[in-house]
Order: C-alpha cells, then sequence, then structure tokens
C-alpha cells in the first residue's frame, strides 16, 4: 500500500475529478465520484443534534433505491453554523439546508435528491435575500469569511485519506521534502509570519529555527490539541473535519527541525476527534506517508496520539509535556524552553492544532500569499468560537484586523432580542472583556493586549446589557480556581482568595477597601505565578476593572447590582399601578412569597424571597420589577 | 567553566556560567527568601518566594531556577518583587494555622523564618482554609493542615528514595500530599525513613513523639530505664544546642542521658561492635559454604523494609543479624539482667536513634523474647533535645563522662557505622584480620568513605578477594540491586543504608533549614564527627573491644553459636507492596 509520489499524483487526480461537481455545478460526474454528493455535518455540534442518525437514515433510503453509484451520502466537519445544525449541504445545487430534522429526511430526499425540487422550508438564511441563493459563498455568515485553517471542514470526508489528496493534500509534504530543505522550510514559515494560534502568538517559525540547530539523538514535533477554553471548539472542529493537515503539517515540521517522531496531545473529552485522527493516522501510515522513507524521499516520521484527562492546565506547553511523560500534568519553569529541553528532556517543537493546519497551505501557496493577509504584525486569519449573546452561535474564520463590530454584527448576526452590546470576553479565562468603545478595533494578537485582553485560543464570548460584569469576572474565576494546578501559591491560593473576594463582593458584604485589595492582589498573582495560566488568570478581572469599574463600585458602596444579577442584591417588588391581581404569580411561587386578594395589587414578601424569578416571567402585565 | 558577567541591584559580578540567579546572588552577600528549594533534591521553582526582575523579562523570574547569562541585569528588592514576595507569603499565610506557638518547627520552621526576614506583620488575605485529618503513624506523623505543598516530602520520597508513597492529589485549592487511596501512610510501603521529615519546612510532617513514655518510664520507680544512643547521635545532637555542624559531643551525650534519670546509660557502638562479630561471620560462613551471595547488611530498618516490599525476592540475601541496638536490647536483657540479677521484665530499654524507622523496627513482632520487645521506647535525636531542654539542662556547661560499665566504651570501627560506608568498613577490619589472622595496623578503607552514590571495593585479605559495596539512600540502593540481579556487579558483600549519607544524615536527626543545606552538604560534615572520633579512639575494630570478647567468654561462646542465634538474629518477611 506504499505509495510513490507518482501514485499519489494518480490519486489526487482520480480524486479531484470525482469531487468536481462540489466545486462547479456544471462539471460532469464521475462514474466513481456519481451524480450528486449529500454531504451532513458529522462534527460534534451537529452529532449532538442527531445528524448520525440523519446520515444512517439517507444512506439507507439509498441503498433501498439502489442508487449507491449516484448518490454519495459523505459525512463531514463543522461549517461552522452550529447554533443551525444540522447542517446538510447538497452538490452540485450548492443548496444548504438547516436545523434539518430527522423527520425531514424523507421529504429531502424524495423532493430534492430523487425530485430534483429543493425544499425551501429547510434553507439556510434567516431571510429571503439568503434562501433565494444560499451557497456557502453567499451567506453573509460564510462570505466574509476566509477559510484556510478550516478549508476542508465541510468540504470534504475527514475519514476519506484520498478526498484529502484530493485536495492538494500532502502535496506540502512532497514539495518540502523533495524540492526544499530544512533551513528553506523554516525560512518560508518565518517569511509567512504565521504566529501561533494557541494563545502567546509566538512566531511559529522562529520557534522552529530554535529547535532546528539543536543536537540531540532525538527531537520531537508535538501538536497541541488539548483545547481547554471554555467555549473555543476549533481545535476540535479541525481534528474532526481535517485530520489529516495536522498530520502532514507535523510531518513537514518534523522534517524542518529533525525530528523523526511526534505526539499529538489531544482532550479524551473529543471522542470524534480522536477516534478521526486515529484513523486518519491508520490511513497515512498505509500510504507510507507516516514511517519510514516517507514517499520513498529517506524521510522518517511517525505519530502517535496522548490523550489528556482534561485539565487546562495540560494546554501550557511545559504541563503538556509533563503530561505526555505519564505524569501529573504541571508547568514547570522555563528556561529550558522546550525548544532546548522538552519532551523527555529532548528539543521539541509544540505547535497548536489551527497553526498546523496553516502550514500545508502555505507551504503550496507562498509566504506571500499568506502574509499578505492581516495586519503589520498579525498575518493571515484567526478562526474564532463565537458564542454567547449572539445569533449565529458557532466557528468562523477571518483575516486578522477584522472588527470586533463586523465579526458580531455582519458575520455573527448581531445581539439576540435586539439587546445592547455590552462588552465580548476574548482569549476565554486567560482573557479580558472588551468593551463597545473598542468595537472597532482592528482585532489581533497585539492589539487585543493593547486593550487588556488577548487572543488566546480565540474563543469569543458576547455580552448584552443582562450581564453583570462583576458576576463575569467571578464566572471566570470559578473556572480558574478548578482548574489550577496547584503548583504555585500565587494561583493555587491567589485566584480562590480573588473568588472570595468577588463573591463577597456580589453578595454585597465587601468592605470598602474591597476593589483595591483585589486589584492588588490580582496585580501579585500576574507578576509571580509560575506558569501563563496563572499569570493570565486576573485579566478577567482587572479587564473589568478598567472598563466597569463603575459597576464594581454599585456592588461595594451601593450594595446594587446594575444588571440586575447578582440576587443577594436583588429585590423584586410588584408595581401596584400595573398588577391586575390575576393571582398567576402567586400561583407560581415555589416558597409562597406572593400574597393578595384577587383583583386587587399582589405583594412579594423580600424575607420570603429567594429571587428565582419565576414571577417576573409568569407576570403578563409587566407588574413586576427587580432593582 | 567560563565566567558570565552580570549585574545584580546594580553590582557587577563575574559568575561561572550555568549558575542560578540564587547562586550569584549568594556570591554578593544578597539574601533571596527560598520556601520550595533544596538543592539537589527538589528544584521546581514552584513557591514563588524567590522570585526577582530580570530586565527584559515580562513576568518575575525563580531566582532559585533561573540560570545567568551574560548581561543579564537583576533586581532582587524592587518594590514590584517585594510586594510580590510578600502577596505570595500573605497568601500561603492565610491557608496556614497559626499556632506557631505549640508546633514542634516553632524557631526551626522555615516559613516562619521566612515571615519574619520579609517582615509580614499582617495577612491581608483570608478565607477557606485546609481541614485535613491528622495520619499519625508508628515513626511519621503527617498534619496536611500545615502544609505548604513545597514538594520537598515527595521529591525526597519518590525521587531520591524511590519509595514514592506521598504525592499530590487533587488540584487547585484542594490540593494536598497524599499517600496511595488516602491510605494511613504506616499501610503503605513507606519504610519509615523519615527523609520527608528532615526536608520539610514546616511542622506538616514529624515522628512520632514518645518523650512523655520516656519521662513515664524514668519515674516509674519499678522500672529500670536502661538507655543506649546510636553512634550517629553524637554527630548531630550538637547543632540542637548551638554548637557547629559536625561537632561530636560524646562525652556531653553521655552526662545528658545520665542527668536526665536513666539507670544505665550504655552505647549502641557496643551492639554494633557485637554485629561486626556476627555479620563479619556469617560473611565468611556464607563465602565459605556457597551461601547466599552477595550478603547485605541488616542495620537499617528502612532499608529492611523497602527490601521487604520492593525486593523480597532477596531477603535471602540480608544478613540475618539484628540492628545493633536491637542485638544490645536483647543483651540488656539477658546478659545484663542475669548479670546484674534484674528482673528483664522491669528493665525498659530505650534507644536514641538518629532515625525514625527504629521505631516501626522496636515494634516488630520477631524482635524480642518471651514477650519483652529487644527494645521497648525508641526516641529521635530531636526527641532526646527535647528533654535536655525539658529538663533545663545546660547542655554546653556539662563536663564529659564515659559510658557506664560493664560495657563501657566501644570501638572505633563502631562508631563509624553512622555514616555510609561505616558498616563496612568496620566489617572489613575485622574479616581482614580474621583471614589474615593478624591484626592490620592499617585500618582505614578509603575507598568506601564518602559520599558518592555507590562505591565499589576490592579488598585482599587471605588470599581472595573480597567484593564489596556501598550505597546510602534507597534509590542508590535501587540502582546497585538491579545491577546486582542483572549480574553486571559480582560482590560479596553490600552495605545499605536507607538515609542519603547513612544514619548522620537520618530521618531522627536534627533538621537543617534549606538556607543551610543549600550550601554545605550536612553528610560530610557530620561524618567528619564520626572519623574523627574514630581516629582519637583506642581501639579501632570491634573483636579488640575488650567488652565483646568478655561477653563471648562469658555468654555467647562464639560468633554465630545457637545463643547467639537465639538472641542476635531475626528473619524478615515479604510484603506485597499494597495488601488492601
Amino acid at each position: 500500500m506504499f505509495k510513490t509520489i507518482a501514485d499519489m499524483h494518480a490519486i489526487r487526480e482520480a480524486k479531484k475529478a470525482d469531487l468536481m461537481i462540489r466545486l462547479d455545478e456544471k462539471a460532469t460526474p464521475t462514474a466513481e465520484g456519481g451524480r450528486m454528493h449529500v454531504l451532513v455535518c458529522a462534527g460534534t455540534g451537529c452529532t449532538s443534534s442527531n445528524s448520525a442518525k440523519i446520515i444512517e437514515h439517507l444512506n439507507d433510503m439509498v441503498h433501498e433505491k439502489g442508487l449507491e453509484n449516484e448518490i454519495k451520502i459523505i459525512k463531514t466537519g463543522c461549517f461552522g453554523l452550529c447554533a443551525e445544525g444540522p447542517i446538510m449541504m447538497i452538490y452540485p445545487d450548492h443548496v444548504m439546508y438547516t436545523r434539518v430534522d430527522i423527520e425531514d429526511v424523507d421529504e429531502i430526499f424524495k423532493s430534492h435528491i430523487v425530485g430534483g425540487q429543493v425544499v425551501t422550508r429547510l434553507l439556510a438564511g434567516t431571510d429571503e435575500k439568503h434562501k433565494a441563493h444560499n451557497a456557502m459563498g453567499s451567506m453573509e455568515f460564510f462570505s466574509k469569511q476566509h477559510r484556510i485553517a478550516l478549508r476542508n471542514c465541510g468540504a470534504i470526508n475527514p475519514e476519506c485519506i484520498d478526498e484529502y489528496i484530493a485536495k492538494d493534500g500532502y502535496l506540502a509534504l512532497e514539495k518540502a521534502l523533495t524540492e526544499m530543505t530544512p533551513a528553506g522550510v523554516i525560512d518560508l514559515v518565518k517569511a509567512s509570519g504565521i504566529r501561533g494560534r494557541g494563545g502567546a502568538g509566538f512566531p511559529t517559525g522562529l520557534k522552529w529555527s530554535f529547535a532546528a540547530p539543536q543536537v540531540a539523538d532525538q527531537k520531537y514535533v508535538a501538536c497541541n490539541a488539548d483545547e481547554g477554553d471554555p467555549g473555543a471548539f476549533m481545535d476540535r472542529s479541525i481534528l474532526e473535519g481535517d485530520p489529516h493537515s495536522i498530520i502532514e503539517a507535523m510531518a513537514i515540521a518534523g522534517y524542518a527541525i529533525g525530528a523523526n517522531q511526534g505526539y499529538v496531545y489531544v482532550r479524551a473529552e473529543y471522542p470524534i476527534a480522536v477516534q478521526r485522527l486515529g484513523l486518519a493516522i491508520e490511513q497515512a501510515k498505509k500510504y507510507g506517508l507516516l514511517g519510514k522513507n516517507i514517499l520513498g524521499t529517506g524521510f522518517d516520521f511517525d505519530l502517535e496520539m496522548r490523550l489528556g484527562a482534561g485539565a487546562f492546565v495540560c494546554g501550557e506547553e511545559t504541563a503538556l509535556m509533563t503530561s505526555v511523560e505519564g505524569h501529573r500534568g504541571e508547568p514547570r519553569p522555563r528556561p529550558p524552553f522546550p525548544a532546548v529541553k522538552g519532551l523527555f528532556g529532548k528539543p521539541t517543537v509544540l505547535n497548536n492544532v489551527e497553526t498546523l493546519a496553516n502550514i500545508p497551505v502555505i507551504m503550496l501557496k507562498g509566504a506571500d500569499w499568506f502574509n499578505s493577509m492581516g495586519t503589520e504584525k498579525s498575518k493571515g486569519t484567526k478562526v474564532f468560537a463565537v458564542g454567547g449573546k449572539i445569533n449565529n452561535v458557532g466557528l468562523v474564520e477571518i483575516p486578522m484586523g477584522t472588527t470586533l463590530r463586523e465579526i458580531i454584527y455582519d458575520i455573527g448576526g448581531g445581539i439576540p432580542g435586539g439587546k445592547a452590546f455590552k462588552a465580548a470576553q476574548t482569549g476565554g479565562p486567560s482573557g479580558g472583556c472588551i468593551p463597545a468603545s473598542h468595537l472597532d478595533t482592528p482585532i489581533d494578537y497585539d492589539s487585543l493586549v493593547a486593550i487588556g485582553s488577548m487572543m488566546g485560543s480565540g474563543g469569543l464570548i458576547v455580552m448584552d446589557e443582562d450581564n453583570c460584569m462583576v458576576d463575569i469576572a467571578k464566572f471566570f474565576l470559578e473556572f480558574t480556581v478548578d482548574e489550577s494546578c496547584g503548583k504555585c501559591p500565587p494561583c493555587r491560593i491567589g485566584t480562590k482568595r480573588m473568588l472570595e473576594m468577588l463573591e463577597k463582593i456580589c453578595e454585597g458584604k465587601a468592605g470598602p477597601n474591597a476593589i483595591e485589595d483585589l486589584e492588588d492582589l490580582a496585580k501579585a498573582i500576574q507578576a509571580s505565578s509560575l506558569c501563563a495560566l496563572g499569570q493570565t488568570s486576573p485579566n478577567p478581572v482587572l479587564s473589568t476593572l478598567r472598563y466597569f469599574r463603575d459597576e464594581y463600585v454599585a456592588h461595594v458602596v451601593e450594595k446594587r447590582c446594575p444588571a440586575g444579577v447578582c440576587k443577594n442584591l436583588l429585590t423584586f417588588s410588584i408595581l401596584p399601578e400595573k398588577c391586575v391581581g390575576c393571582s398567576a404569580c402567586s400561583r407560581k411561587c415555589p416558597v409562597n412569597a406572593i400574597s393578595g386578594e384577587l383583583k386587587k395589587p399582589f405583594v412579594i414578601d423580600p424575607n420570603k424571597c429567594i429571587k428565582c424569578g419565576v414571577c417576573m416571567d409568569t407576570c403578563k402585565f409587566d407588574a413586576i420589577i427587580k432593582k | 567553566m567560563s565566567n558570565v558577567n552580570i549585574t545584580i541591584d546594580g553590582i557587577n559580578v563575574a559568575v561561572p556560567a550555568g549558575s542560578t540567579i540564587l547562586q550569584a546572588a549568594k556570591e554578593l552577600g544578597i539574601y533571596i527568601p527560598t520556601l520550595c528549594y533544596l538543592k539537589g533534591i527538589n528544584e521546581i521553582g514552584a513557591c514563588r518566594i524567590c522570585v526577582v526582575e530580570v530586565k527584559g523579562a515580562k513576568a518575575l523570574v525563580a531566582a532559585c531556577m533561573y540560570p545567568v547569562n551574560e548581561g543579564m541585569e537583576i533586581f532582587t528588592h524592587t518594590p514590584k518583587v517585594m510586594s510580590a514576595r510578600r502577596a505570595t507569603l500573605e497568601l500561603i499565610l492565610s491557608n496556614h494555622p497559626a499556632n506557631c506557638q505549640t508546633c514542634d518547627r516553632s524557631t526551626n520552621c522555615e516559613l516562619q523564618a521566612v515571615a519574619n526576614k520579609l517582615g509580614v506583620r499582617d495577612i491581608r488575605f483570608e478565607g477557606e482554609t485546609v481541614n485535613a485529618t491528622i495520619d499519625a503513624g508508628v515513626s511519621i506523623v503527617r498534619d496536611n493542615n500545615k502544609c505548604i505543598l513545597c514538594r520537598r516530602c515527595i521529591a525526597a520520597c519518590k525521587n531520591i528514595q524511590t519509595v514514592g508513597v506521598i504525592d499530590a492529589v487533587n488540584r487547585g485549592f484542594k490540593t494536598t500530599i497524599a499517600s496511595p487511596f488516602e491510605m494511613p501512610l504506616g499501610e503503605t510501603p513507606c519504610v519509615n525513613c523519615g527523609q520527608c521529615i528532615v526536608v520539610c519546612p514546616t511542622g506538616a510532617l514529624r515522628e512520632r513523639n514518645s518523650v512523655d513514655e520516656v519521662w513515664a518510664a524514668i519515674n516509674d520507680p519499678d522500672k529500670y530505664v536502661v538507655v543506649q544512643p546510636a553512634p550517629a547521635v553524637r554527630a548531630g545532637l550538637g547543632e540542637e544546642f548551638g554548637y557547629p555542624i559536625g561537632t561530636p559531643v560524646t562525652g556531653k551525650m553521655a552526662t545528658a542521658l545520665r542527668r536526665l534519670g536513666f539507670d544505665r546509660v550504655f552505647d549502641t557502638d557496643t551492639g554494633a561492635d557485637l554485629t561486626i562479630m556476627e555479620e563479619g561471620t556469617e560473611l565468611l560462613h556464607r563465602i565459605k559454604n556457597g551461601g547466599t551471595l552477595p550478603l547485605i547488611t541488616s542495620c537499617s530498618p528502612g532499608w529492611i523494609k523497602f527490601c521487604e516490599h520492593q525486593y523480597p525476592e532477596m531477603l535471602d540475601n540480608l544478613s540475618s543479624c539484628k540492628s545493633p541496638h536491637e542485638m544490645f536490647g536483647a543483651v540488656i536483657k539477658s546478659y545484663f539482667a542475669e548479670k546484674e540479677g534484674i528482673d528483664p521484665a522491669k528493665i525498659v530499654t530505650v534507644s536514641v536513634m538518629p532515625c525514625t524507622a527504629k521505631k516501626f523496627e522496636a515494634q516488630r513482632p520477631e524482635l524480642g523474647k518471651d514477650g519483652l520487645a529487644d527494645v521497648d521506647i525508641v526516641i529521635t535525636t530531636r526527641e532526646f533535645a527535647q528533654m535536655v531542654k525539658d529538663a533545663g539542662i545546660d547542655f554546653a556547661s556539662l563536663e564529659d563522662s564515659d559510658f557506664d560499665n560493664p560495657f563501657g566504651n566501644a570501638s572505633g570501627a563502631a562508631v563509624i557505622f553512622g555514616a555510609t560506608g561505616g558498616v563496612m568498613e568496620a566489617a572489613l577490619r575485622t574479616v581482614a584480620d580474621i583471614l589474615n589472622g593478624d591484626s592490620a595496623k592499617d585500618v582505614e578503607f578509603e575507598a568506601v568513605r564518602g559520599v558518592d552514590d555507590i562505591k565499589i571495593a576490592s579488598v585482599e585479605a587471605g588470599g581472595m578477594t573480597i567484593r564489596a559495596a556501598v550505597a546510602h539512600g534507597l534509590g542508590n540502593a535501587r540502582k546497585l540491586l538491579e545491577k546486582v540481579k542483572s549480574g553486571e556487579e559480582e560482590l560479596h558483600f553490600i552495605e545499605i543504608m536507607a538515609c542519603p549519607g547513612g544514619c548522620v544524615t537520618g530521618g531522627g536527626q536534627p533538621i537543617q533549614p534549606a538556607s543551610v543545606r543549600n550550601w554545605i552538604d550536612l553528610r560530610e560534615e557530620r561524618a567528619k564527627a564520626l572519623y574523627s572520633e574514630d581516629k582519637a579512639a583506642f581501639v579501632r575494630k570491634s573483636h579488640e573491644n575488650p567488652a565483646i570478647t568478655n561477653l563471648y567468654k562469658e555468654y555467647f561462646g562464639e560468633p554465630g553459636s545457637h545463643k547467639a542465634h537465639e538472641l542476635l538474629h531475626t528473619h524478615y518477611v515479604a510484603r506485597g507492596k499494597y495488601q488492601k
């Protein structure tokens, strides 16, 4: 099964022809490829809304009708429009169906797949303009994106190595091995300007160039797939949707630095990613794209997976390596840096999934192509996992330098219910909250740091007027307290004390110096923690203090939560002028705190009220307020 | 190695390349506080107390780990550094009980010392505190409430001793040091060596205190209380009373014991000489009769338990000799009791040991006769010092005195038992004389001295070559045993001491803080005290100790006799690693 370069070219050409109908409506279908491709998202999001059953059902029907040669049912990775899943895309018609229910499948099959009639009620998009023609290219959600890292997600079957090869897969590896020196590869990556997509944004080419000259009997390439930011799932999606791109990139990195062994550290909570990557590694080994004498060039490179048990800190490079080595995942001080002394004490390059996904494209299209996108110091694109108070929850890939406003309002479809934007949180628990005044800041590594946040792995959580920023800071601190590894006291005890301070503030029990003490502690933790997790853990506190200090003051001084979130600071009451005395609230109240005479204004007993808000949801007359 | 030029707090200095900032600062007399760092044992940069500012670095760096580079500019007491250190310390103190007055380590606590040096007078932070149950075993007591998670104990247990019965569990604020499955340490393969105790900066680890039992025995008119201090005790005890490290205090020690009210003050060195007679005979017997070789010493109870757990297949290699104080305990309750006409049931034998494993050893059912334990109570050097302080004795003003008759003072060979290689050297002195049939003048075997991990020597005697090896610290012991098992080393005789350095740096010895241990080798300094006593000794070979020859003449007949076997030898138990 070992493939030569000529074999690879033959596979590529044949499969390209089969896939042509996905690119060109007028392409001639091949006998092998069939006349219609029905792509169904089999990423984690759509799988959890039943897409596996949909695929199974479609296959059954194709089989029943004996249409196996004509209609190909293809499972793909994530399209990014996760809120609208399950997603189905039909080629060559370029029709996207969203929120496909298992009950809709028969109709789609009968009407569209067999009958050629589009099922308009299931078309993607929220308005008629979209529905008229909803190919990926023309939907606003997709049209402002530039999918490089996600290029194959939703476009190919991740479990089929030939489809990856058809999309010029493993061509970059061939190019590196046959046309370039290791130094040439590093120079190209350096010239592209790509920086690490995992958080800190360290220049990838520079990292490789540190490891390359190290003299050692063994070097390693490691991939950080321990995606831990709450809400971020781009790495998972890439592994689920395009696992071969990571394998190819790691082999290229191995060639560049002189390593012949790689490890992918992926969290065990990503079962689909683990399964697909495992399958892809097997396939690559069968084709001789991993192992000895790759493509007959004499280059050896092998790859293994290591499953992480789900500790956030294991995304930190030294903790990750400690975990791969079989120890409790805890960071260690640097220097020595991994490039000098990494995995098992050997020179190691560690790159994030999204970074690696960019590498084959950079190799093929060149540094100039890549660095023409983005800002002065942040080149290319970045994938964001957009969530929170936003219409199009999902995954978007945009050129660096896109503004928050474009992401939230154009691509993300704005905030539900027409509520006012309050802040966007980027960088997960290590990042900060960005206020409305910075909505037009072009986003890149450095601009985010300048405004007190960070890129992180690209989580982006949108908050509206109903969010209390002290509560938000508390939320992120709860996460950090849970995830601190416990090695150094500033993080182990400091984050706990910060959380306790925030709890007091939210409960209205904080003393007059609470804000200053909190700020002092935050700065001390930032300055003295052992690893980046600890050093950045105060960011949610510091950034909300920077932009929303008035909310803290309201909590501490006035014992008031302006957003009406912090229960201890709230009072529910009934406006007598609005109350019609229908008793609906009193019947729903779980603690019998509401009483009154029918057809006369009711009252809430504040001593009994548990501030659950059920009365407010129940009242049809807007007679209940909280303040 | 070449030097690099750096500046610390504006002062230029050239230091060897590869130095840490901590080492470089020491050159300039700049004190950088540390808590978790313990040279050669725990170098993990965890506690963040030693942070300093390095020009160009984003965050503060740990001086204990950070290597210096040419042109580096370091600042050790900027406002940023000082406030960070103080905040970290206050955070640690906010989760540490403030009951210093009643703590075992009061005035010898590294946390207390650092708080004092940094001038922390107020703790700004408060909140939830750890609430741990105390694990009190036969030898070791663990109080996680006082633990600051420096991880030194883990490093000592896992890396140095390769025992690994404690490690960090849980995350973040809930992190604690735990035994496997939270079992009491005594039910794990813990060997009770106490190396965790002597590296602990606070009172989170300590020995089980038996001082009250000793006082009770002394104050009981029906009891005849006999005490024996181990060789290494005299090399460390002085530190408890302000003497420089490595000062031998044998004579004052004997006087102090007598002042405390013990009825007889003997010396475990006598037991050590007896051990050489028995073990030397056993070695020669095994060599001559094709017995199991290599013979491995059995003086160190930490090593014995380690062997029982980790190398049960090698129990036959162990010498059947009881350890010196146990042998001597058996002699006191038999020969001595008969000779003095005392009912052995009324005798209480107390051992003062540099060791916590001896507490466990003394409770072994096989170490006794007719329901009477050979040794009744074991106290450590530290507990002994506490008794001296309890009794209001001004140690420094004590006169020197000898040990009591009928055993008196022992040989120089016995006194070096307390240092790694000492038992081997003592044995070689006697075995070589027996094989050569004469009395050698040259008694020093330099090849087995010193703190190298494993020492191997070939000794020519009586026409044969004895291949001998010495390992100290159980990690080194493991390395040596693996070589023996693989056939890489063919040996006749091995000395193994559980503690790195041997008994002088045992788990029951005075605790020296990292601020001392980071700059001197305690093992070498304390050993000096013993080798100087040996050099000055009138008798330097066990078989030439008149008390010993007399003991055989009057009681045992000859080494390895039936009676000797009955009283001076023991057997071992193969133990699983985890029995539950």
